[in-house]
């Protein structure tokens, strides 16, 4: 009956093929999945927005949104029938074409990553024997639908914005690639299903996810930050927040475009938070071999609905970085430990297992964490500020 | 010849056509992007995984958008256009065309006799990261080796220009 439950869906699909014939029966499960994945994620996406703004709204010792129905749970709606009611206003002097493409590529580029994600267990689009590799190559699709944005509205601080935030994207790109290279060196293999696979399994009631692992640790960490910064959201929202009245590249867009570039920008989130499931957090395995009997889907739903809480708990708590401090950071800290990781990785599988891997691992981890943050702190001779005041 | 190997080169030859005949510089870049989605799509459609999904990596995700920062920053404001005949297209279609001759003549010829197609391999990403680390490591350390040089010298450009700024 738990393995009833877990496959319903992958049952219902097979249901449904029997009715097609033979011939189309290839296109049709394509279509199944494809329209399973516009369906899901979108609904996420608009249960996202209004949590956002509710818990925003909390950690600010405000309310929400509470007016649109109980709760505020029609918010989305309201929020749908206002984008779609209004004026689309395109600049007279604006590159046409290209501004009308900058979001269809945004979303398409952000909705073909779910193509290599394994939502449960044999739930997965696309199971590529290179999925990992599809995923960064796509993710690289979106910092051109961000150049195409800024350029094409033929405005100075859109160009400036665009440029900020590609500037953005590539650094951070760097530390995001190397710290998902520890788990493919460990996993031995780039497809997403066998790296769920690997981490399916249980010592006791431990599971074997990778983020258990000091190097595992330090790799999600440093995955988990890289996307806050891919996907541009606090504390790395310069390119969007730039001093509030700017919206940076989408400045131009109104209307649904403007929703397309929202939900361009929520479903990489929700992309690289379930690249994170996949490859650290063990995909759709349960926490504890006792809760086995859950279905897989509900493990990474859940798991993604942590990860969405903590995306949201980071925006409401920390200031927004600089331009510089935000490559500084990339450059000079992330990537060292990212290097430095995929080293540590190679001595957790070279030495015996045993509690001396496990402090081995740990020191080198914490040590060059530490000693890099001390010394770049050290360079900025920051001090205790102290403020004069009008007397 | 099937529909889908036409239907990618037909993609691939308009979006590489149109970057050398628009008019607007950064039209010209995204249609050549659209070109290099078309190289590797066909890639993919010969079954070379890695070397599709590497070459939007590369291409799509860094040379793209090295091409579209050099065109921002050295033009200034306005319409980026160019002359749409100039006396080098006479001598570049020539030599472009004679190469396509010459490679059009060799394929359809007996230059290549067709009894030397060897099958299909299976080349699985391991394989490529095995003959990279046992038989050609050599030319892995030596580019490694360049792009750091590339690396050191785009930073040291960047500290004298800055130092020059100062």
């Amino acid at each position: 009956m738990p393995e009833t439950i877990d496959q319903i869906f992958v049952i219902l699909k097979h249901w449904v093929l029997g009715y097609v014939p033979a011939e189309a029966q290839p296109v049709f499960s394509a279509l199944l999945s494809v329209v399973s994945v516009l369906v899901v994620f979108p609904l996420l996406f608009a249960i996202t927005t209004l949590l956002e703004r509710k818990a925003l709204g909390r950690i600010q010792n405000r309310y929400g949104p509470n007016r649109t129905g109980p709760y505020g749970f029609l918010q989305p709606v309201a929020d749908a029938v206002k984008s779609l009611t209004k004026e689309d206003i395109v600049p007279h002097t604006a590159d046409g074409v290209v501004h009308f493409l900058a979001p269809l590529l945004l979303v398409s580029a952000a909705l073909l990553a779910y193509a290599v994600l394994p939502v449960g267990r044999n739930m997965i689009v696309a199971n590529l024997n290179a999925g990992v590799l599809f995923f960064f190559a796509v993710g690289s699709l979106v910092e051109l639908a961000v150049f195409m944005a800024g350029w094409s509205s033929r405005n100075k601080y859109s160009l400036l914005g665009a440029m900020r935030a590609i500037a953005q994207m590539i650094s951070y790109e760097v530390p995001l690639v190397l710290a998902s290279i520890v788990v493919i060196m460990a996993a031995g293999s780039l497809s997403t299903v066998a790296i769920v696979k690997m981490q399916a399994a249980y010592t006791g009631i431990w599971p074997h996810w990778f983020v258990f692992t000091p190097w595992g640790f330090a790799g999600f960490v440093l995955f988990m930050i890289a996307a806050t910064a891919e996907s541009n959201r606090s504390p790395f929202d310069l390119p969007e927040g730039e001093s509030e009245i700017i919206a940076g590249y989408y400045i131009e867009y109104s209307g649904f475009k403007f929703a397309l570039f929202f939900l361009g920008e929520y479903l990489g989130m929700f992309a690289t938070s379930g690249m994170a499931i996949t490859l650290f957090l063990g995909g759709w395995a349960a926490p504890f071999s006792f809760l086995t009997w859950v279905p897989s889907y509900f493990w990474f739903f859940f798991k993604l609905f942590v990860l969405i809480a903590g995306f949201i708990w980071v925006r409401g708590t920390l200031p927004r970085l600089r331009m510089d401090q935000l490559m500084n950071f990339a450059w000079r800290f992330m990537l060292p430990m990212a290097l430095l990781n995929i080293f540590i990785a190679g001595v957790w599988h070279f030495m015996p297992a045993g509690p001396s891997r496990w402090l081995v691992c740990v020191v080198l981890v914490a040590a060059p964490c530490i000693l890099l943050s001390r010394g770049l702190k050290q360079e900025k001779k920051l001090q205790v500020r102290t403020y004069r005041f009008a007397e | 010849m099937t529909v889908v190997f036409l239907i990618l080169a037909v993609l691939t030859t308009a979006g590489m056509a149109a970057a050398m005949g628009l008019r607007n510089l950064v039209h010209c870049v995204l249609a050549l992007t659209v070109g290099f989605t078309g190289l590797a799509a066909l890639y993919l459609e010969l079954g070379a995984q890695f070397v599709g999904f590497t070459q939007i990596i590369v291409y799509v995700g860094a040379v793209a958008i090295l091409a579209v920062f050099v065109i921002m920053m050295t033009q200034s404001a306005g319409a980026l256009t160019r002359p749409s005949l100039s006396s080098f297209w006479v001598g570049g279609s020539l030599v472009a065309g004679s190469v396509f001759a010459v490679l059009a003549w060799a394929i359809f010829s007996r230059v290549i006799p067709r009894q030397m197609l060897l099958p299909e391999p299976e080349v699985t990403v391991h394989q490529i990261g095995d003959a990279l680390m046992h038989r050609f490591v050599l030319p892995l350390e030596i580019i490694g080796l360049l792009l750091t040089v590339a690396l050191i010298g785009a930073v040291v450009l960047a500290i004298r220009e800055r130092q020059g700024m100062q």
